[in-house]
């Protein structure tokens, strides 16, 4: 009975929104390509990759606060789940081939995950897609080895130095430019890996923060009670 | 695309009608999460368009995809994350409290 009430809502919702959207109301299905914002991107680019010179440089202060969400939340997950100290216990023995497998693939995963936020501004890639690869790396060597213990207090402080230098760099961009997070050094020629200016050294410094805070909540998860 | 998008939405808000079981619930707000970055990404997706990257090939293009939907929802796949990261903490210290991920059942004791 109620799988059948919701299978009805859900259809009645799917109905309207497919009325709303093919009547022309909403238009969705007819877009103005000239009024696509990408071209003012391509005529005035900073870096190559458009996505990312507004992630990085015209809404670098909504990242700044998108990682400070994701601070939050890995202050809430060890909130939560700190008091737990004992490395958590699997129902089966480690596997050899896992462990070996790790081993090879460990510094491989790491370097393409510096890779990728090294040149975030040039490829498809950037920042958080880096980070959370080494984050997965370091998941890998959890739950390849039983007994592994990462050391989480270095990942602390690397997470709040990299933190604080992104705030640094805006409060600079205000004494020496004229706004919070304004890009204050020479943007350079486009598509060279040093270009952009503080566009590669932010996505380093996001890199670099979301990878320790993703192994901070991994390192969380995998501790119990005694 | 906005098709996909939309039926993937409704198929998350299905699944949090529908289940009582917490991990349940957090896999369909993710699906519903998933449907809606697919469709904010589709609204700024043109007929031809490319992707929004300059190469030597692309410099004089003027087709480009809309960038900035992207970029939202770059934000949104990483504030994702941290949310689930916390409902699943939630998660498990209710399962520490109650032994069972089921709400009736949590409801009962």
């Amino acid at each position: 009975m109620k799988k059948l009430v919701a299978v009805l809502l859900v259809g009645l919702m799917l109905l309207l929104l497919f009325i709303n959207m093919f009547d022309g109301s909403l238009e969705f299905n007819k877009m103005d390509l000239a009024d696509v914002d990408g071209n003012y991107y391509a005529k005035n680019p900073i870096v190559s990759n458009m996505v990312t010179s507004v992630v990085v440089d015209y809404r670098s202060f909504d990242t700044l606060g998108e990682v400070t969400v994701l601070f939050v939340s890995s202050l809430g997950v060890a909130f939560m789940l700190g008091g737990l100290t004992t490395r958590i216990k699997f129902k089966h023995d480690d596997s050899f081939f896992l462990r070996i497998g790790v081993k090879v693939l460990f510094p491989i995963i790491v370097i393409v995950g510096v890779f990728m936020f090294v040149h975030g501004h040039l490829t498809p890639g950037g920042g958080f897609p880096g980070g959370a690869l080494i984050g997965g790396a370091m998941l890998f060597k959890y739950i390849s080895d039983s007994k592994y213990r990462a050391k989480i207090s270095a990942f602390k402080v690397l997470e709040g130095t990299m933190g604080s230098i992104y705030v640094l760099l805006g409060i600079v961009g205000i004494l020496v430019g004229n706004y919070f997070l304004q890009n204050i050094l020479d943007i350079g020629e486009l598509g060279n890996l040093i270009s952009g200016g503080l566009i590669p050294i932010i996505y380093v410094l996001i890199g670099l923060k979301v990878g320790s805070e993703l192994t901070g909540i991994f390192d969380h998860f995998m501790n119990e009670e005694v | 695309m906005h098709i996909v998008g939309i039926v993937l939405m409704l198929i998350g808000v299905y699944g949090l009608i529908t289940n009582r079981h917490i991990i349940k619930m957090i896999v369909s707000i993710n699906v519903l999460e998933i449907g809606l970055n697919i469709f904010i990404i589709a609204v700024g997706y043109g007929e031809n368009t490319i992707a929004p990257i300059l190469t030597k090939s692309n410099i004089n293009a003027t087709n480009f995809a809309d960038p900035l939907p992207q970029a939202l929802v770059l934000t949104a796949i990483v504030i994702g994350v941290g949310t689930t990261a916390i409902l699943l903490a939630v998660a498990r210290k209710l399962y520490q409290q109650y032994g069972t991920y089921d709400l009736t059942e949590m409801e009962g004791k």
